[in-house]
């Protein structure tokens, strides 16, 4: 899986009410309208400026906070490819491999707002292009990576009714 | 080698040896989800194309954050739920009944040695009772309806040793406050947190659950407690089911161990947007608080009532404050009744509203006003939380609450607690 596109970036404990706040996420499953809200109490416009395979940079214990799933599936559906961050909060790192989100763990203080990113996931390599160096990303555990090539844990299920790992 | 409790209970329902970082796939005693992550959770059951869940008796849904509905999208999935609950003879509790976290242990569905989730991140409450608990999302919670299992990585384990006792006016709300500002928001991620020692002992299992409930705001996977007289007695007391309790081997191999002792903690007040932002109740006191909130999974059973209500009895609020009271569940409600709780409340200028969520998570219920500040007893205090992200809120004890809302500022509470 290679992903290519802009960064945006964001600070240490980005939590999950800042994702997506809990005044949308318990009004509807439309997550396409949902989307239009994400990030939005941290940067009003973002959703306006986000480009199909954009990522979104954090610092240490992304998606702190709830379980809400919504904010993978609204990060999902405002159209960004992944979440590069130093570290993340573990229900929301869970639920981004089981929604189909690529989550990237690795040192982010040499990715700046607008820089262009290229991810191997399978190399485990993130390439910075806009200055023209390599870093090097934690690997995902088999299982995680299963699902996630896979698709997400729906698409696990929909395959084998329950968890099959190999 | 010598386990935690964590990987005792992992290993029992993997039927493996499992010690931290493996990855098993663990049998379910119990699996929850509420009304904010149910409805994904019924939409990827039946994308996961199945028809009924592995055990109902071993299922509960809960109305319980937006309750009742506020608005016509949220009634829509609560009908939604309603519909799932009645076709599958799951356990199902409507609006009023309470917030989740008080409900699972006191309706005796959660008992010692349980490996539960539950679609909620302060599911890990229940880790006051012995029970492995931990929050998962929408799409966990429809796998684990379906499968009766879920895979988990074992968490290596950070403990907390607590020797001293809380002098009077202090609770375990201002001991976990206290706590997490130490270690700060990540100090526990991807960990189980295990409190232990004389401080913890001396607790009745109502303040425990708030050191459990909040377990995840360090970050922590659960918020593990063994089991003494008190746990054996309390859950008796709530459930008819079998159980067996669980401890950590002497020789436990612990990631990180921290001892505190906790006999001159001051009350603490977490400040506006993050949990880990706390300082002693000393040096925020006098801010002006325009809404009080008592309630929540957090701080909204009897006990925490009972010491409001006895700093609230015979007085007023300040006239330019809210009180907001929400108890944790329809019995919390019914037992404040009976002993005047409410009339002390509602006497003192409170608003009572439905047992459940609140104001908590910004829904409905008490949304503050541009530039407000609020204390509540609730676990989060983000930007935004309440429904504003341009309102402050602060979090503290029920005696603090109650309190700071008869001043109108934050308040030391220590001279109204005898
Ligand atoms: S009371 Fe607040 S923290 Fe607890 S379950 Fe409800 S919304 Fe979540």
């Amino acid at each position: 899986m290679e992903l290519k596109g802009r960064v945006h970036k964001f600070g240490d404990d980005i939590n999950t009410d800042y994702i997506i706040s809990g005044r949308h996420k318990f009004k509807t499953l439309d997550m396409k309208e949902l989307a239009k809200h994400v990030m939005e109490d941290l940067d009003p416009d973002f959703y306006a400026k986000v480009a199909k395979g954009d990522f979104i940079v954090g610092g240490r214990n992304f998606g702190c906070g709830s379980s809400r799933e919504q904010a993978p599936l609204a990060i999902i559906n405002a159209d960004i490819s992944a979440v590069v961050a130093k570290s993340f909060a573990r229900i929301f790192y869970r639920n981004c491999i089981n929604t189909g989100l690529p989550v990237i763990e690795c040192d982010t203080d040499q990715i700046d707002e607008g820089d262009e990113l290229q991810i191997d996931l399978q190399a485990g390599v993130l390439h910075n292009r806009t200055k023209g160096i390599d870093i090097k990303i934690a690997p995902l555990p088999s299982v995680m990576l299963q699902i996630l090539s896979e698709g997400g844990l729906i698409e696990h299920f929909k395959k084998y009714g329950t968890f099959n790992f190999n | 080698m010598g386990k935690t409790i964590a990987e005792k209970i992992l290993s029992q329902k993997s039927g493996k040896d499992a010690k931290a970082g493996d990855i098993v796939i663990a049998d379910l005693d119990f699996v929850m989800g509420q009304d904010g992550t149910s409805p994904l959770a019924i939409k990827a059951f039946a994308e996961m194309r199945a028809t009924k869940v592995f055990d109902p008796a071993r299922v509960a849904m809960v109305i319980d954050h937006s309750s009742p509905s506020p608005l016509e999208g949220v009634s829509e999935l609560h009908r939604q739920m309603r519909v799932f609950a009645d076709k599958q003879g799951i356990n199902f509790y409507d609006i009023g009944d309470g917030v989740c976290h008080q409900l699972m242990p006191e309706q005796g569905h959660i008992i010692p040695g349980d490996l539960v989730i539950g679609a909620d991140s302060h599911t890990c409450t229940y880790g006051a009772i012995n029970a492995f608990s931990t929050g998962v999302g929408s799409t966990d919670l429809a796998a684990g309806l379906i499968a009766g299992k879920l895979w988990f990585k074992v968490p290596e384990a950070f403990k907390f040793v607590l020797n001293g006792i809380l002098p009077a006016g202090v609770f375990s709300k201002d001991l976990i406050l206290y706590l997490i500002g130490d270690v700060t928001a990540d100090g526990a991620t991807y960990m189980a947190a295990e409190y232990g020692g004389e401080a913890i002992d001396a607790l009745s299992v109502e303040q425990r659950f708030t050191i459990s409930n909040m377990a995840i705001e360090m970050g922590a996977k659960c918020g593990l407690m063994e089991a003494d007289e008190k746990t054996v007695n309390w859950v008796k007391a709530h459930s008819q089911k079998e159980f067996a309790t669980v401890k950590a081997d002497d020789d436990a191999i612990y990631a990180r161990v921290k001892e505190y002792d906790v006999s001159t903690l001051e009350p603490q007040v977490a400040k506006p947007h993050t949990v880990d932002n706390v300082s002693p109740v000393s040096q925020v006191a006098g801010t002006p608080i325009q809404q009080g909130v008592i309630g929540t999974c957090t701080n909204g059973r009897i006990e925490d009532l009972r010491i409001a209500a006895g700093i609230l009895k015979g007085r007023k609020i300040d006239r330019h404050t809210r009180l907001i009271v929400a108890p944790a569940s329809r019995q919390v409600m019914l037992q404040a009744m009976r002993e005047g709780l409410l009339e002390i409340f509602v006497e003192a200028g409170a608003a009572v509203v439905t047992p459940g969520c609140g104001p908590c998570v910004g829904t409905h219920n008490g949304v503050p006003s541009d530039g407000e500040n609020v204390i509540s007893t609730a676990n989060r205090n983000f930007k935004g939380r309440m429904g504003n992200n341009k309102a402050f809120i602060y979090l503290g004890s029920p005696a603090t609450v109650a309190a700071s809302v008869l001043f109108g500022k934050i308040t030391d509470p220590r001279e109204f607690v005898k």
